[in-house]
């Protein structure tokens, strides 16, 4: 089988564009998900200096609505996911073995949907007609009625595109974690961060579908003149809440699951020790994962669905606290008693904890029907998502970005600067968001523009932004390591934290591009900690050195994002851009944009793609000059 | 690879899972029909939530043609029968056979598919366009996504044949077919229950 075939190997610039290295998508997806988390910091930071003062008029009315919508929109769809496919991407194969995702082509293909989705969604701010309606797009506030331009076309559109990749990016991490394990790498031996990807996955596949639907059924409504959210018209704008919910709630804890999983590699790897409750983790992160969709009602509690309801919802919610609380016992004891190392990415592990209980303990008093009353749609709201949010997955997120840049860059990041970023953050966040459980218990709304002086709402609003300040310094100063480690040599050996126990550690950094010379032969739980003990330098091979196939690079999955984003806009503007002949020209343009991404979906079934192998001396020489 | 190596010029007994790509598309497949489990779970909800608000427009009892779906259904049913065929050809590796109930398939599934434009176009006659109320646009968007589906196969089918007349039956091929044929299931699982819920429903009240 070992004959070569005449595949282009692109260099620079297209070869970013062509790629179906998960590796090198997961690098596209940190600066994408990195740039994104720039444009929502930044707006967060406009909607704080708003904020500072009573009746400050920094930004108008209209702004501000726009500000919070693209603000929670940005950092959930645009700039935490994708970070966790980022990971995703560059650490799963690796942590089982495997040479590549399932589907390389989907990988590429998930990636510019979610890009070109993203883009879409933020040309609003060029085009001046931005969405405003929330980031929950509640309706009829979201309908036509109330918002007569084209912002929220933007939020429709640009999220389904976006979604798209996220849905077929989760099938895909499906199936390679189910079909693609190394040998011995049984379900039980995985490490967590792989578990809770695979969970996360999983949560997707059922969670986005809804979202489409939602998103079709307003799209339908804004575009098409469709009734489904429309009072007047025998709509129902409860039903956009159920639909909005039932994935919204599930999205959370496919955001927070992933950074569970970060935390417990980094926890476990710093504290020298095998992570305490291996299994019990496994069985809370799948529990988490079920009981996620059993409680999208509790964003509803005053919607007015009735005490049965509201009780059930309740119950269900608190139910969480258990696995969750499994979860965090879990990383204290693996802490107890190791020999611990505060590296920067473990500080912000071990800081995760304490702040992640506090998000925690909030939304138990939330799940509180009666007290819901009480604290919905006020600040106390704002301060226990961000609590779960920023303090519990951004911190994560930063962990891993610490923990795993040698693996994807084959540089450390400097310590010191590591440290003092945690530190500038952690108070930023502490400072931020802390304060604002007692505004909202004060009951200062959330949403709201200005505030009045003299109700006691001034000191802890300034208080706040200054907060927010902090963790905008705290993010540049991780900028500015990254310039400096960026410009230093690629140097970083196999294993740089020299405790490393899973197996993305036992191949160079950064990886080659077909991973594994060998595929290793998994014998245990922590594979290559097990190995170390046992006194082995390295894996046993599974296989003996042969050529490996790839796939081939593809231009197509770019080619199709471009068809969607061309068909957004078509679509959106049909109303004002006039007729060609009995079409309307936006019509036409969108017809133009679908058809191009179908034309490149018949090509990539039409044309057989046989991919390239990668000789045996090539992979000796690889092995020679790194090994 | 060399695990799914086979004798050359011979298929090996189920081609659709001779190789890691084809098991990996297969069970993909399966997941993302999982996918589209909630997706039409969602789309029923909503139609469910919204099918009494008919404010001016004509009723389900008053619309619906039972005779019509009837006959719109068995065609449907009877295309998912012969795209069992088409996957029992291919066990045999009878390509010959394969492409055509594959042909049979389509040509049904495009019946059914011009059934369902006339009753849409009877539909807007009768002042049940899609803007009319909450139960038209929701009744519109749930047949026309299932029509949608069935559009999509159609020409997915269509280029399947196309590639099996040109590259004939492999590993490579095979997994297509068998996950085309999953999908035509799926459909006609999806019908049965618009069958149930939104006509015969549609008539009981």
């Amino acid at each position: 089988m070992a004959h070569a075939h005449a595949v282009k190997r692109y260099s620079g610039f297209m070869d970013w564009l062509t790629t179906v290295d998960h590796k090198k998508i997961g690098i596209l997806y940190l600066i994408a998900g990195g740039f994104f988390f720039l444009v929502g910091g930044l707006e967060a930071i406009l909607i704080r200096i708003q904020l500072w003062a009573p009746q400050n008029d920094f930004v108008g009315a209209d702004t501000y609505n726009e500000l919070i919508t693209m603000h929670g929109t940005t950092m959930i769809f645009l700039a935490a996911m994708p970070l966790l496919f980022a990971f995703m991407n560059a650490v799963v194969p690796l942590q089982i073995g495997a040479r590549d995702v399932a589907f390389p082509f989907v990988n590429s293909l998930g990636f510019w949907t979610f890009f070109f989705g993203g883009l879409l969604l933020n040309v609003s701010w060029i085009v001046g007609d931005v969405p405003d309606a929330g980031w929950t797009a509640y309706a009829p506030l979201a309908g036509t009625t109330y918002s007569n331009d084209h912002g929220m076309d933007y939020y429709v559109l640009g999220l389904q595109i976006a979604g798209i990749g996220t849905l077929i990016g989760g099938i895909n991490f499906l199936v390679t974690i189910i079909n693609m394990r190394a040998p011995g790498m049984t379900f039980m031996r995985m490490p967590l961060f792989t578990w809770t990807a695979f969970i996360t996955s999983a949560l997707i596949l059922f969670a986005f579908p809804a979202l489409t639907v939602g998103l079709a059924a307003l799209m339908f409504d804004r575009l098409f003149s469709a009734n489904f959210f429309d009072p007047t018209a025998g709509g129902n704008a409860v039903l956009w809440e159920h639909i909005f919910w039932i994935f919204g709630h599930p999205e959370v804890y496919i955001l927070i699951l992933p950074a569970f999983g970060i935390i417990s590699e980094v926890i476990s790897t710093f504290s020298r020790k095998r992570l305490f409750g291996y299994s019990s983790m496994v069985f809370a992160t799948i529990l988490i994962g079920f009981l996620g969709f059993m409680v999208w009602a509790h964003h509803m509690f005053t919607t007015g669905l009735g005490p049965v309801a509201n009780a059930l919802f309740s119950i269900a919610t608190m139910l969480i606290a258990v696995p969750t609380g499994i979860k965090i016992f879990n990383w204290l004891f693996t802490m107890w008693g190791g020999s611990i190392k505060f590296t920067s990415a473990n500080l912000y592990a071990v800081g995760f904890v304490p702040t992640f209980v506090m998000g925690g303990v909030t939304g138990v008093m939330l799940a509180s029907a009666p007290a819901d009353f009480q604290y919905h749609d006020t600040y106390f709201v704002v301060a226990h998502f961000h609590y779960v949010i920023v303090g519990g997955l951004v911190l994560g997120i930063f962990a891993g970005l610490h923990y795993w840049w040698p693996k994807m860059f084959g540089r450390v990041l400097n310590e010191t600067l590591g440290k003092i970023t945690f530190w500038t953050f952690f108070i930023g966040f502490h400072l931020t968001f802390f304060i604002q459980h007692f505004l909202g218990l004060l009951g200062m709304p959330r949403r709201i523009w200005q505030y009045l002086d003299g109700i006691g709402f001034n000191e802890m609003n300034m208080i706040s932004t200054v907060g927010a300040l902090l963790m905008g310094v705290g993010t540049i100063l991780f900028l500015m390591n990254v310039v400096v480690t960026m410009a230093k040599p690629k140097n970083a050996p196999a294993d740089p934290w020299e405790d490393g126990r899973t197996l993305e550690w036992t191949i160079p950094s950064p990886p080659p591009e077909y991973n594994f010379a060998q595929t290793p032969l998994v014998r245990g739980y922590d594979a290559y900690w097990k190995e170390k003990m046992e006194g082995h330098k390295g894996m046993t091979p599974a296989e003996p050195i042969g050529p490996i196939h790839m796939p081939s690079p593809s231009i197509l999955p770019f080619f199709m994002g471009v068809g969607l984003f061309v068909a957004g806009f078509g679509f959106m503007y049909a109303p004002d851009w006039g007729h060609i002949g009995a079409l309307k020209t936006g019509h036409f343009i969108g017809i133009i944009g679908l058809a191009t991404t179908l034309l490149c979906m018949v090509l990539r079934s039409m044309i057989d793609d046989h991919g390239f192998h990668i000789e045996e001396d090539e992979i000796l020489k690889d092995l020679g000059g790194k090994a | 690879m060399s695990a799914h190596t086979h004798v050359e010029g011979q298929l090996p007994h189920e081609p659709e899972k001779a190789t890691l790509e084809g098991r990996n598309k297969v069970l993909g497949f399966w997941l993302f029909l999982g996918g589209e489990t909630v997706l039409f779970g969602t789309l029923f909800a909503a139609y469910l939530s919204l099918r009494d608000q008919v404010l001016e427009g004509p009723t389900a009892n008053h619309l619906f043609d039972l005779m019509l779906v009837a006959i719109a259904t068995a065609i449907l049913l009877t295309s998912s029968l012969t795209s069992v065929f088409a996957i029992q050809a291919m066990h045999q590796k009878n390509v010959k056979s394969l492409i055509g109930w594959l042909i049979v398939t389509v040509v049904l599934g495009a019946s059914f598919l011009g059934l369902e434009i006339y009753e849409f176009y009877h539909y807007v006659h009768e002042g049940h366009g899609f803007t009319t109320s909450a139960f038209s646009s929701s009744f519109y968007t749930l047949v026309g996504f299932h029509g949608a589906h069935v559009l999509f196969g159609i020409v997915w089918i269509t280029l399947l044949i196309i590639q099996l007349s040109r590259k004939g039956l492999n590993v490579v091929t095979a997994p297509k077919v068998y996950v085309a044929g999953m999908y035509w299931h799926f459909i006609d699982v999806v019908w049965v229950f618009i069958f149930t819920v939104v006509y015969l429903m549609g008539k009981v009240v």
